[in-house]
């Protein structure tokens, strides 16, 4: 639920980042972070385990400029990926405006990102939202990995896995290299705000 | 999804009584803030810079975890949470199911005089948001 001031003419959207454990999540965010410093006021809080796995999650305020006299201040969210923690993965998904899927386009991550994906339809349902409703943006990380010499999932299989019904944009991204991380985030800036113009129209 | 879209007057009227009941009585900074983590407004005694954006997203889920794990002992909720720090103390407090209301105060303000205040302060918030 994006919320409204009409007082101070402020618009907060809220932008989560989801998908499997060890995906990229919190990378997304941190090359944001480190790339876009000057539209950042504050610092981005991460509530992280000892072993730098998000344990609850990471959370990063970006000002986006005026619409029509109001101030966008997009918030940035990731949930843990890993699987034991959905109830909180719930939790952090109350309220969203905007979701990045980020699946891990390695090979051997095909059927986690499958699984994500329907828990991620679950979760919302809880909050009587719909995965085909909600601004929505696919990402397929790690594509520099095949440099690499590690087998790659390719574009039209993650395509066919997640979004056949879909059909929400997507990009090939490498978070950490940044490459189409901010093609990522602006594409869903501009629907989540579509999305809420309309609903408020 | 409904979107929370408050009227100026509503704000305004939340705002007086904020600074009327809360930080005239010393309290340093009050927000209140949606549980999805969204800033419904905020107001300070003109000195503390806290960064109440971070504060808010921290805060909804501090108060969310502290309710799934009321559901856990079976209570319905936990409606008040508190921190005590050396210097500062926090004070979370449930508006209704959608709002919290969130102080920040010294050692100067005990505990009980502030809760008295906070009920008081809540009711009057809920008159003016149920006119929404």
């Amino acid at each position: 639920m994006s919320f409204i001031n009409l007082k101070d003419k402020i618009v907060q959207v809220k932008i989560v980042y989801y998908g499997p454990g060890r995906g990229g999540k919190t990378t997304n965010l941190e090359y944001i972070n480190s790339t876009y410093r000057k539209q950042i006021v504050s610092e981005m809080v991460s509530l992280k385990t000892h072993g730098d796995r998000t344990l609850f999650f990471d959370f990063l305020p970006f000002d986006m400029g005026q619409i029509k006299g109001y101030d966008i201040k997009i918030q940035l969210y990731t949930v843990p990926g890993q699987v034991k923690y959905n109830a909180t993965r719930k939790l952090v998904l109350r309220g969203v405006d905007g979701i990045v899927f980020v699946a891990d386009a390695m090979e051997k991550q095909r059927e986690k990102n499958i699984r994500s994906l329907n828990q991620l339809h679950e979760n919302l349902q809880s909050y009587k939202e719909s995965i085909f409703n909600i601004p929505l943006v696919m990402q397929y990380n790690k594509v520099d990995l095949q440099e690499h010499g590690i087998p790659i999932l390719p574009t039209a299989i993650l395509q066919k896995d997640l979004n056949s019904r879909l059909k929400v944009p997507y990009f090939e991204a490498s978070a950490i290299k940044g490459y189409n991380v901010a093609a990522t985030l602006k594409k869903i800036i501009s629907s989540t705000v579509v999305s809420i113009q309309k609903k408020l129209l | 999804m409904n979107y929370g879209i408050v009227s100026q007057e509503q704000l305004e009227r939340i705002d007086a009584i904020l600074s009327d009941k809360l930080i005239k009585l010393g309290v340093d900074c009050v927000i209140i803030i949606d549980m999805a983590g969204n800033i419904i407004t905020a107001k300070d005694n003109g000195e503390s810079k806290y960064d109440v954006y971070s504060f808010a997203a921290l805060a909804a889920g501090n108060f969310a975890t502290v309710d799934a794990m009321a559901k856990l002992v079976g209570e319905q909720e936990f409606s008040l949470l508190f921190h005590k720090g050396q210097e500062s103390n926090i004070h979370f407090s449930k508006i209704d199911d959608e709002l919290l209301l969130i102080s920040m105060f010294g050692r100067d303000i005990s505990l009980g005089f502030l809760r008295l205040n906070v009920v008081d302060v809540i009711e009057k918030i809920r008159q003016v948001w149920d006119k929404k």
